[in-house]
């Protein structure tokens, strides 16, 4: 089975500004009603632009490797 | 990275608007100084006024918010005292080439050993939208509105003429390249400035109809041109084109070293 990278959005911290949806490489996310929804989190290659491109400290994504040695 | 390690968690979220560039920014900053592995009592950062400047209100650093333009002065009075201080000053680009124009200059003159990031938005943000030095012939502000008629200062030729160590440009789209900008003029021993171009949805895209900061961040992806592409490009094809990459990155000795010296000068003499 494919592993799958931990994406965790911060609610409280977004502002909805959309740049995770649309520089997504994957297109990972989708835009909800007023934050992105992780519509198709299988295909998340963990290259962490969108980490890198929110300007509000909102995304954290951990890769696949990390998520697994953190549950040990 | 944990980049809540470097935050005031309490002053959090930013003031920063949707589609500011601003935060992308800190973010590379946090990025590099991790990679570095620089403790947060041996760093101070310094600002004047503008958006950019609430930078180092939200990090945990040695910090220092000073007057309108003036943060590049207290800086070069803050490194000669604690030369082991790395010593950060960011800024705007009204904030570093209007009200602080001339200590920009002499700044760069002396290569005093400070690093300068420039947040360039083509506008003063937090004050309402007047137009800035960088603005460009035509754009609208709210001091212009019908067109703004004065020629922008291209702010890395400036410092390069000026006689800055090291000078490169990126664009907040551009992560990779802004890290490796910052990583490089933080290691230098001298002045050195990264302009770094940043979107102002509410300020500038707004009055210029460019539209929210994602397609701001669009058309900067789409209008990025490298330096040595840029020398084979005609004026012509440059308009409205960014140049990105580094412009300078020379070897000089810096204000601490010559001031060093003249103290041995003068102590020889008076012996």
């Amino acid at each position: 089975m494919k592993k799958i990278s931990k994406i965790t959005i911060n609610e409280k911290w977004c502002k909805s500004c959309e740049i995770c949806v649309q520089f997504c490489p994957k297109k990972v996310y989708d835009m909800g009603r007023f934050y992105p929804v992780i519509a198709r989190p299988e295909d998340c290659i963990a290259c962490k632009l969108c980490e890198k491109l929110c300007p509000d400290f909102a995304i954290t994504v951990t890769s696949p490797d990390k998520a697994e040695s953190n549950k040990k | 990275m944990d980049y809540l390690y470097y935050l005031r968690k309490e002053k959090m979220p930013h003031i920063w608007c949707d589609g500011c560039g601003h935060g992308i920014i800190l973010k590379s900053i946090l990025r590099v100084i991790d990679k570095l592995g620089w403790e947060k009592d041996d760093i101070a950062m310094v600002s004047g006024i503008g958006c950019s400047s609430r930078t180092p209100g939200y990090v945990d650093f040695n910090t220092l918010h000073t007057t309108h333009g003036r943060a590049i002065a207290f800086a070069t009075g803050l490194k000669i005292v604690k030369p082991n201080l790395h010593v950060i000053v960011v800024s705007g680009d009204g904030d570093a080439t209007a009200i602080g124009g001339n200590h920009f200059i002499h700044a760069a003159r002396r290569n005093i050993d400070l690093t300068v990031i420039i947040y360039n938005n083509y506008i003063y943000g937090m004050t309402g939208g007047q137009a800035s030095p960088t603005t460009p012939i035509g754009k609208k502000a709210s001091t212009a509105p019908y067109g703004n008629p004065d020629a922008p200062f291209d702010i890395s030729r400036l410092a390069q003429a000026a006689g800055a160590a090291y000078v490169a440009r990126s664009t907040v789209y551009h992560v990779g390249k802004t890290d490796r900008y910052i990583e490089q003029a933080f290691l230098k021993k001298g002045f050195s400035v990264v302009e770094v171009m940043t979107p102002c949805p509410t300020s500038y895209g707004r009055r210029n109809k460019e539209g929210n900061g994602v397609e701001m961040m669009m058309f900067q992806k789409k209008n990025s041109v490298g330096v040595e592409r840029a020398q084979k490009m005609s004026e012509e094809e440059l308009q409205g084109k960014i140049i990105t990459g580094v412009f300078v990155d020379k070897e000089q000795n810096n204000y601490l070293q010559r001031y060093d010296e003249v103290i041995d000068k003068a102590k020889q003499i008076n012996q």
